[in-house]
């Protein structure tokens, strides 16, 4: 290393430093055309703009595509695809780092093309867009024929002479830009455009669409095997023919297309057929169908003949059958009346069964055996109490004679009984005669004794006896009041008296004093 | 046979043309099926004529509206 001198260099800060690197760049490469592959691309950014990069084999440099700029890009950025950008070269002093302005972009040479056309057949080939089962049928004679095409030039021309000389038809042309920036999105637009035309609507909706273009190079076509017109050829419910360029020209499109025509020209031969001869065969098929019809009916008309020459006689036909008929009517009477015999039969049967099992007959029937029932327990009832009627009176007879005998017994014994009474009260009456004799004489006794003791006696004796009013005796003084009557008894008889006097004192001479006369005191 | 929205097409009708006629050329339908044939026949033979006739050249250009859609058409000139 060769220490680098100090003193004389120039100090540059770095802002300096970008800035003067800044203006060598954009000065010396304010326009360079760059050939290289795209490279990181994920479609315009939200902004608008668009930033990959560009490569080659050992270099790489960023890209932007500003959004102006990107809406006129006559090749659209795809990844991997190589191409030739014209731009200038700017740097960003804040990171020093320097990037490619693109104004313009275009494919590098038909090798990439047609690399980036192989790569997207096989892309929508995989979706199966180019299936053949996705392939409509065309109408034999279509009404109304819609072409996409320029409205001018050549190939409408073409189409509409051969479409003239075939079979005039109603022709609707969509006028677009066959090749340019916006020819894809026209024609895609073109195709769903008629696409929406109600049916039975103002315009009225094609029922066959060509999409046409005259020949040109492989970039003059690209509109053709653009995405948007593919997806569009593919969902159309109209059928599509396309016819791009010449027969040796081949887009995207021819694959998508319901069929593929090798010219303009070959398109409206495919579409049409050939009015004249239509005619020829409507005609030959109408004469056709008129001899035939004579034939058949001629033939019919032969047969009826010779059928009729080979009918047999009506009378002869119908002699049999009518023989066969008559037998048949007569078993047919008399099946009938015998089926009825054994109807008629079995409904007898069936009536009777049913009148058996019917309510009335059944409420009969347990209505009698309920008589029966009720007449049996009558008799029983009666013949119950007949038997015990008769018992009763046995055992009455019977009791009867028990109780006679019973009664001549007791009888007898009451005869005995009674006799025996009488024969004591034979004896009761002697012994009673003799004891009252007895008693008498014990009486007459008794009398002379009380004669004797009695108090007659003492009357006799000189006593009196006082009775009172109501005959009681008087036994002591104190009863008596004057006035009150008294009778005295005497032996001889009795008189009446009157108390005059009160009783005597007590102990006292007067006591004995007023004695009355014939008065107890007197008996003292 | 032909309705507003659903014309019977040429092809359709020269198929069930060429299926009468040889129904009839083989003879072997019933007589009152063959006049009913026989008649179908004539009605698809005059639409066939019909739409053969109609070959009028009509040539028309879209005319877009301000949504890209079609608005109209108009006569196109290609001479």
């Amino acid at each position: 290393m060769v220490e680098s001198p100090r003193s004389n260099a120039l100090e540059l800060s770095v802002s300096e430093l970008s800035g003067a690197l800044k203006r060598a760049i954009e000065d010396q490469f304010g326009h360079v055309r760059l050939r290289g592959e795209i490279s990181n691309y994920r479609g315009p950014h939200s902004s608008g703009h668009a930033y990959f990069c560009l490569k080659d084999a050992n270099a790489r440099i960023d890209a932007v595509v500003w959004k102006g700029t990107f809406s006129r890009l006559k090749t659209r950025p795809q990844e991997g695809l190589e191409v030739i950008a014209t731009g200038k070269i700017t740097t960003f002093p804040g990171k020093s780092s320097y990037q490619i302005v693109i104004e313009q972009m275009e494919p590098a040479g038909v090798g990439a093309l047609m690399a980036l056309l192989e790569e997207r057949r096989k892309k929508l080939a995989a979706e199966g867009l180019f299936d053949e089962a996705r392939k409509k049928k065309l109408p034999y004679l279509p009404r109304v024929i819609g072409i996409v095409t320029s409205p001018t030039g050549a190939v409408i021309r073409d189409i509409l002479h051969r479409l003239s000389d075939r079979f005039p038809r109603h022709v609707l042309v969509w006028p677009v830009r066959v090749q340019g920036e916006t020819s894809a999105a026209e024609v895609a637009a073109a195709i769903k455009g008629f696409n929406a035309l109600p049916v039975g609507g103002e315009i009225p909706r094609p029922d066959l669409l060509i999409v046409a273009r005259g020949g040109g190079s492989l970039e003059d076509l690209w509109s053709f095997n653009e995405e948007e017109v593919l997806r569009a050829a593919a969902t159309s419910e109209i059928p599509l023919i396309s016819a791009i360029g010449h027969e040796t020209d081949t887009t995207l499109l021819d694959h998508v297309a319901d069929l593929r025509a090798p010219t303009p020209t070959g398109a409206a031969e495919k579409a049409v057929p050939v009015r004249a001869e239509l005619l020829a065969n409507v005609n030959a098929l109408a004469r056709r169908h008129d001899e035939a019809a004579f034939r058949l009916l001629d033939r019919r008309r032969g047969d009826l003949r010779a059928l009729a020459r080979a009918l047999p006689q009506p009378e002869n036909l119908l002699a049999i059958p009518r023989q066969r008929q008559d037998r048949a009517a007569e078993r047919l009477s008399a099946a009938l009346r015998a089926f009825v015999g054994a109807r008629r039969l079995a409904l007898a049967e069936a009536s009777r069964l049913l009148a058996r099992h019917a309510p009335q007959a059944e409420l009969q029937r347990v209505t009698g055996r309920l008589n029966t029932l009720k007449f049996r327990l009558e008799a029983a009832g009666r013949a119950f109490f007949d038997r015990r009627r008769e018992r009763y009176a046995t055992l009455g007879a019977r009791f009867d004679a028990a109780f006679a005998g019973r009664v001549r017994l007791l009888g007898h014994e009451l005869q005995g009984r009674r006799e025996r009474v009488q024969n004591f009260s034979a004896r009761l009456d002697g012994a009673f005669l003799a004891l009252l004799a007895r008693r008498r004489d014990r009486l007459a006794h008794a009398e002379k004794l009380l004669g004797a003791v009695g108090y007659e006696a003492v009357l006799k004796r000189g006593f009196a006896l006082a009775r009172d009013a109501e005959g009681g005796i008087i036994r002591s003084a104190k009863k008596l009041g004057p006035g009150d009557a008294v009778t005295l008894h005497f032996a001889d008889g009795k008189v009446a008296a009157t108390v005059n006097g009160e009783a005597p004192p007590k102990r006292t001479a007067p006591a004995k004093k007023p004695l009355p006369p014939g008065g107890q005191g007197s008996l003292f | 046979m032909q309705t507003k929205d659903s014309p019977l097409t040429f092809e359709a009708a020269m198929r069930e043309l060429e299926e009468i006629v040889t129904a009839l050329e083989k003879g072997n339908v019933d007589l009152d099926k063959s006049i009913a044939l026989y008649e179908r026949g004539e009605q698809l033979k005059k639409h066939c004529d019909a739409l053969l006739k109609n070959a009028e050249a009509r040539i028309e250009k879209i005319v877009q509206g301000a949504d890209g859609a079609a608005k109209g058409v108009e006569k196109l000139d290609v001479e």
